[in-house]
């Protein structure tokens, strides 16, 4: 599927996004929302990427400052060779076209008083010189590529369905070529029976055209079906990376597993099994825990996991996780360094 | 468990209708059902196939107009809540049948105390003092899991998590011990780990207080974990209804089927590309005259152009009471085991 010998085509380093927060009369800066506070990953091209995780946890906001929506606090994105993040404007416009997003909520993405045509050309006017014609001919092109009947071309927004103004928004994402599209929970805002349909053109659109996908989501099963390796996000971290098959067939970070744990499967005799019930909510991501972003909620628990914030590892072949648990299968030295650090911490 | 002598609710041939500017929508066209002691039914069906209306017509909820309910029963032990007066109702929303929406963050009430909003129906409905009423409270808030209950009685609604709004409003739906609750997408906007505790404790609260239950859902993960019975809506009509086990295990309605093989699984083979239902939901301007389905259906032929299906048992029970389906295609009793495998 994808060729793991050449460079990813995202590479995402120590990436950080807080969200200032101002109280009191006098506006004063008195926190930080963490949304997202230290994730690296890679996505190969051709590769669909998973990334779930509770609401709130900072998925969206991991998309969106990798497109540079938000301008990141901290670390690098690295798209085909060019660190997104520190990009000039300009050279930020003429990257653009590499790059999409689709959104959530189709409807609120596309302007109420724009025709489906108009929207679809709104980035070919931006971005490239070609005149009426050739813009609705590419118009044209697009609806045809995802299933939009070419008599659609001069309707509004709401007379289409959920379903096809999702596709409205996948064909506006595709209009300029792009090679990498965040796609947002796509689905998270259709029908059930409407859900396959827009999963499969995008699976479709992949093979076609080599994209390579950041696939937002909280449907666990879904992301089983799309992407080829899942990465589980909790509280501004990434908990578990893990190649598709192997997470499902067995979470190694414990938030992972009660994740998995929690999904119904739509079969009476599996959804009746026994399952891990985390206690207690998520703590918010302006007030993190001091040690493992999990642990307040973590059934396993012990000491060190209340002092120190693990960091993501190589575990398994392909497999990288962010426990405690772990730490010894990752060769002694690591081991006695965290016990250092312990002990230090302690003296201090 | 379910005792077949006594319904708790008993609904017969509801219709509701709204009327627009548009025009007339049929939401709910002759719906049926009842509901055991201790069940839990679940209800399952497309966004717009009438759950929420269904359901919000038995207890008086919706607006009219543009809200009319042409015809129906809904027994509630035998008083028919169709019949009785706005304040009778009133009563029996406080005391007998609990509700939780949505949404929680419209239905509970910003500028009031969660302590507030769950002592009212309690003091109103049950008569108890404030020291009464005040205790109870912190008990219901600790019975759905909010720790520190009593300290949290003085906090708003904007001061919890959604988990815990949900919490609460499934609190305040306990408060006066329905003998029915009915709870539409009571978990939608919860994380899949939140959403575990909660089905947890209705679980749990189902067992202590023996409370009939329906939960409405477009989640058939949910339903499977937790439903005794379900049924099936689209287009305003129940199209298919049977025990939790034989519509998993035996789809009949060609909408069943076809939803059940949408949903991609979490343990099994992995499918390489999605099953799907091709075009849309009906917009029901007239009462229904033909399948609701039919133009979506693999199935269909010239009888369900010109007939609206009826409920039929695939197992000779009384309906409501076995597995029973509105389709022309699904051939009744006789033939059952040997069509359509
Ligand atoms: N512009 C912003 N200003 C301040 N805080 C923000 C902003 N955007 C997001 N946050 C906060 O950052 C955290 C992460 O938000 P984000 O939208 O990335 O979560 P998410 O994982 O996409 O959640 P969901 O599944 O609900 O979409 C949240 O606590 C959110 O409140
Ligand atoms: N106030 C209203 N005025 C006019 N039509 C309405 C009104 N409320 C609901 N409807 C219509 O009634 C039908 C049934 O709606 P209902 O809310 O019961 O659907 P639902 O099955 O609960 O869907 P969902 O899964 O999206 O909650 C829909 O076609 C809807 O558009
Ligand atoms: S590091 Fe500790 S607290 Fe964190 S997930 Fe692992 S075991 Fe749980
Ligand atoms: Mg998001
Ligand atoms: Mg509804």
């Amino acid at each position: 599927m994808f060729d793991a010998a050449t460079a990813p085509l995202v590479q995402v380093d120590g990436l950080k996004m807080y969200f200032p927060i101002y109280s009191g009369i006098l506006r004063r800066h008195t926190g930080n929302v963490k949304a997202v506070d230290g994730v690296s990953f890679d996505i190969q091209a051709g590769e669909t990427l998973g990334l779930v995780g509770e609401s709130g946890c900072g998925k969206s906001t991991v998309g969106r400052a990798l497109l540079r929506l938000y301008e990141p606090t901290a670390g690098a994105v690295v798209i085909e060779g060019e660190d997104i993040a520190k990009l000039t404007p300009e050279a930020l416009r003429r990257k653009r076209p590499t790059m999409q997003m689709v959104f959530q909520d189709p409807q609120a993405s596309l302007n109420p008083r724009m025709t489906l045509a108009d929207i679809i050309s709104e980035p070919l006017i931006e971005h490239t010189n070609w005149n009426a014609d050739r813009r609705l001919e590419r118009v044209y092109e697009l609806m045809d590529a995802v299933g939009l009947n070419r008599r659609f071309a001069n309707r509004f927004p709401h007379e289409f369905s959920g379903g096809q103004r999702q596709r409205i928004g996948i064909a506006r994402a595709l209009a300029l070529n792009p090679k990498f599209i965040v796609c947002d929970e796509p689905i998270a805002a259709l029908d059930v029976s409407i859900q396959a349909q827009v999963v499969n053109l995008l699976e479709d659109l992949q093979e076609k055209l080599g994209l390579t996908y950041l696939f937002i989501s909280h449907d666990l099963s879904m992301v089983r079906h799309i992407a080829d390796r899942v990465a589980v996000m909790y509280l501004g971290r990434i908990a578990e990376l893990s190649p598709r098959d192997a997470l499902f067939a067995k979470p190694l970070h414990p938030y992972a597993e009660a994740l998995l744990s929690a999904v119904n499967e739509p079969d009476p005799s599996l959804a009746r099994r026994p399952r891990i019930i985390l206690k207690g909510d998520v703590p918010s991501p302006a007030r993190p825990p001091k040690g493992c972003n999990f642990s307040t909620r973590c059934p396993k628990a012990f000491a060190r996991c209340h002092e120190e914030k693990p960091e993501l590892q190589e575990v398994e072949p392909g497999r990288h996780v962010a426990c405690f648990l772990y730490a010894s299968q990752t060769g002694s030295t690591g081991t006695l360094e965290a016990k250092e650090h312990i002990q230090q911490g302690e003296y201090k | 468990m379910p005792d077949r002598a006594a319904p708790v609710l008993d609904v017969k041939g509801l219709k509701t209708v709204f009327r627009t500017r548009g025009g007339e929508i049929h939401a709910v066209n002759d719906v049926s059902f009842h509901l055991e002691r201790g069940e839990l039914l679940g209800v399952v069906g497309e966004s717009g196939s009438g759950k929420s209306v269904t359901m919000m017509s038995l207890i008086g909820l919706l607006p009219s107009p543009p809200a009319e309910i042409r015809s129906g029963s809904v027994m509630l032990g035998d008083l028919d809540l169709l019949k009785i007066t706005p304040e009778q109702l009133r009563n029996v929303r406080g005391d007998k049948v609990g509700f939780i929406f949505q949404d929680p963050m419209t239905s509970l009430n910003p500028v009031f105390n969660i302590g507030f909003q769950i002592a009212e129906p309690l003091r109103r409905h049950m008569g108890m003092n404030k020291a009464q009423a005040k205790a109870r409270a912190v008990e219901l808030l600790e019975l759905v899991g909010i720790p520190d209950a009593a300290k949290r009685l003085g906090d708003y609604p904007h001061q919890f998590s959604g988990g815990m709004r949900q919490r609460v409003m499934i609190a305040i739906a306990l408060a006066c011990d329905p003998d029915v609750l009915i709870a539409d997408e009571p978990t939608t906007a919860l994380d899949v780990t939140i959403q575990a505790q909660i089905l947890e404790l209705v679980k749990e609260l189902r067992v202590k207080l023996g409370m009939a239950i329906i939960w409405i859902t477009h989640d058939l993960g949910v339903i499977a974990a937790i439903a005794d019975r379900v049924m099936v809506m689209y287009g305003g009509q129940i199209v298919e209804q049977a025990p939790v086990k034989d519509l998993f295990a035996n789809p009949q309605h060609p909408y069943t089927r076809a939803l059940l093989k949408t949903i991609p699984s979490l343990t099994g083979v992995r499918e390489k590309r999605l099953q799907v239902i091709e075009g849309q939901p009906p917009i029901m301007t007239t009462a229904p005259s033909a399948c609701a389905f039919r133009a979506r259906c693999t199935h269909a032929f010239d009888r369900c152009e010109v007939e609206n299906p009826k409920r039929h048992g695939i197992d000779r029970l009384p309906l409501g009471q076995g597995h029973d389906v509105a389709c022309h295609w699904v051939a009744a009793p006789v033939s059952a085991e040997t069509a359509h495998v």
